[in-house]
């Protein structure tokens, strides 16, 4: 009885302890910011249609877009090499295949009109330094509808995790641990180096990640890095293949476990059972 | 010379050169602990098995560890984590074991002091255990360094930083800690030195201090009463096991330590497998960058409370630069603990609550400890700076004061 006194109070000050120099200080230090918002809410400038015109769509795109912007899924690649096309323009564009699929498509059509605000990167951009993509703000709503309609037609119906990663991030960002290196090296735009995301996922939580991908200014306000618009699957992958790369024995940590610890218990069972041999003769 | 005959098998034959069965006596089936103890007297064998268990994952690390500042993070996070076999686990075992070895250090400390087990004969267990900690809280320091991560680099930047308000010599001292003008290379290698090997080396021979110092005054009992050593241990031997007050170190009290060690061992590995970020800080899984300083830089948890001490003097008093005070009371905190066996001025060796003012000093000064720990880690703006302040004042008060309480306990007690 006595010991599970003690037992008692030692657990209850290493929980006070515990409590308070992990959960709340770290909630006092990264405080909690409201959660995805995988609509894009906040970008309601274009009157988004169920049904745009793909053939108006193409037109449109092959007349716009593809002077910088490579369309393989059209058998059209990019018209500069990358390292041509990152001195030119400060960053890669990307080929612009599967956008349909990987960006929601509010995002896309808001980013098609203006690319600094639904990426919410203004702060970086203006008359005189204007952003590498140019506006399309004098298109009509059915033609950057028409647009989207297209690039979601010719997109895949599917991509592997690491490629979403390597179109939506790695145009700025490397994977060293995974030989993916940034297309681009925007360090004059940002001010610094886009950090290395090989094990990010272990240097940040996960609610952080989610939440900074998806919005980075929620959780860095003025940060130079645009929003992206990922679609909720897409982000789902993302994260997927940073954990498979920056966390790449998960699966064997946990499947390790139950041997480990079942082990552990067994053995203090028999090392009750023995404690109880031996102090039998001395009690 | 020893007469040696023809011996009757390998035990004898050892026996004849080594005397092992004498040493086995002395050590092992003859040396006496008091039977009346709880499971807090197993913590000792705790820390020596948590020491072995970071000695040997540390060698299976130390194989594939570059102490370089180029090398060191990739060694680590992909060499260690992703390409060696199982090297995640070690990784994880040795990093969440330097953490909860505190913890076990810690409650082996406290209830130390609780049971009054630091006087009476007890004085050099007290100061060969408090000699342990500091050199604990060395390879503990000096081992967060080596992934070279952000928190690795800052952590060593602020803390080789506070040598340097030492008068006089203190510029030069930083300089020549670091091996460079700044936290560099050499600064890495060198505590990558300290860690692997000097350290290490002072910590077993601290051990072999510390258990030794334990031979002559033996172990403290629960209830504090002291113990007849050679009749009990008599009365044992005699056959009289369940009246004697003693048992012997093996196999009776190892036989409750074992319990108590594989119970620890399952909650330990729990936290290997599942939950060790409180030990691997994730801000410490970027690459240490000069240019970058982390939003909020603290020590691991079990330096806390010694660093929010440092850090909660933020006002000049008197003359004297906060810097300059925050520092006398961090060296102030990590030396009274050596001394408590004389700041504690009743001869009563007793558990804490048979002790009216002692009691209230222990729980305050726990209190205190938690408090500190905790603001240690907070951001220290606001209010949260004046908490810092007030408890740092209450932790130094609180041990200035006790030659007084124990004083005015003696005395009323009488």
């Amino acid at each position: 009885m006595k010991e599970w006194k003690i037992l008692g109070v030692l657990v209850i000050f290493t929980a006070i302890l515990y409590i308070g120099v992990e959960p709340y200080a770290h909630s006092v230090m990264h405080p909690h910011v409201a959660p995805e918002d995988y609509k894009f809410t906040d970008l309601n400038d274009v009157k988004l249609k169920e049904q745009g015109n793909v053939k108006n769509g193409e037109a449109l795109v092959q007349s716009n877009c593809i002077a910088c912007h490579g369309l393989e899924a059209a058998g059209m690649s990019a018209p500069m090499d990358k390292a041509t096309s990152a001195s030119v323009y400060g960053v890669v564009p990307p080929d612009i295949s599967s956008a349909g699929l990987i960006y929601d498509k509010n995002y896309l059509a808001h980013f098609i009109k203006n690319p600094a605000k639904a990426s919410k990167v203004e702060h970086k951009f203006n008359e005189s330094n204007p952003h590498p993509m140019p506006n399309y703000e004098w298109m009509s709503d059915d033609e950057i509808n028409d647009m989207v309609a297209y690039l979601v037609s010719i997109a895949p119906s599917h991509v592997e995790d690491k490629k979403v990663f390597e179109e939506a991030c790695a145009r700025c960002h490397s994977m060293r641990y995974d030989k993916v290196k940034a297309d681009s090296d925007v360090t004059a735009y940002m001010g610094s180096y886009p950090p290395d995301l090989s094990i990010i996922i272990r240097a940040r939580s996960k609610e952080f990640l989610n939440t900074f991908i998806n919005d980075p200014q929620k959780q860095l306000h003025g940060t130079a890095m645009p929003r992206v618009g990922l679609s909720e699957k897409s982000q789902e992958q993302v994260m997927n293949y940073l954990e498979n790369v920056g966390d790449s024995k998960k699966q064997e940590r946990e499947e390790l476990a139950p041997w480990v610890l079942g082990y552990l218990v067994i053995l203090a069972i028999f090392s009750y059972l023995w404690k109880v041999k031996i102090w039998r003769e001395v009690h | 010379m020893a007469e040696i005959e023809k011996s009757e098998g390998i035990v004898d034959w050892l026996d004849q050169r080594l005397a092992i069965k004498k040493f086995n006596k002395v050590m092992m089936t003859e040396y006496w602990i008091p039977k009346d103890i709880n499971f807090l007297w197993a913590m000792g064998v705790i820390l020596a098995s948590m020491f072995g268990v970071l000695l040997i994952s540390g060698i299976f690390l130390l194989m594939y560890y570059k102490p370089d500042t180029a090398q060191a993070f990739d060694s680590v996070n992909y060499t260690i984590m992703q390409e060696v076999a199982y090297g995640w686990l070690f990784r994880h075992i040795h990093g969440v074991g330097a953490s909860v070895i505190f913890l076990v250090i810690y409650i082996h400390m406290f209830t130390g002091i609780y049971y009054g087990s630091y006087k009476k004969g007890r004085e050099m267990i007290w100061i060969s255990g408090m000699l342990l900690f500091v050199l604990f809280s060395a390879e503990g320091f000096s081992g967060y360094m080596l992934p070279w991560g952000q928190m690795s680099y800052w952590a060593a930047y602020v803390i080789t930083n506070i040598f340097g308000g030492i008068p006089i010599i203190g510029d030069e001292l930083v300089v020549w800690i670091r091996g460079n003008f700044f936290v560099s290379d050499a600064t890495l290698t060198r505590f990558f030195m300290l860690h692997v090997l000097l350290i290490p080396l002072m910590i077993m021979g601290a051990i072999g201090l510390h258990f030794y110092a334990l031979r002559i005054p033996h172990v403290n009992t629960q209830t504090g009463d002291s113990i007849d050593f050679d009749a009990e241990s008599e009365r044992f031997l005699s056959g009289d096991k369940k009246n004697s007050k003693v048992i012997p170190f093996w196999p009776v009290f190892l036989a409750k330590d074992f319990f108590v060690l594989s119970t620890f061992l399952v909650f330990f590995f729990y936290l290997v497998f599942f939950h060790y970020n409180f030990a691997m800080d994730p801000v410490n899984f970027d690459p240490a960058n000069d240019l970058k300083t982390p939003a909020h830089i603290y020590p691991e948890w079990y330096f806390l409370w010694s660093y929010e001490v440092l850090r909660g003097f933020f006002f000049d008093i008197f003359g004297i630069s906060a810097f300059d005070l925050g520092l006398m009371a961090f060296a102030f905190a990590n030396g009274v603990f050596f001394v408590l066996p004389w700041l504690d001025r009743s001869p009563t060796v007793a558990p804490a609550n048979q002790r009216p003012y002692f009691k209230v000093w222990f729980w305050l000064l726990i209190l205190v400890m938690i408090v500190l720990s905790v603001y240690g880690k907070l951001p220290p703006t606001g209010a949260n700076a004046w908490v810092g302040f007030v408890s740092s004042v209450a932790f130094l008060v609180l041990f200035i004061s006790l030659p007084l309480v124990t004083i005015l306990e003696r005395r009323s007690t009488k």
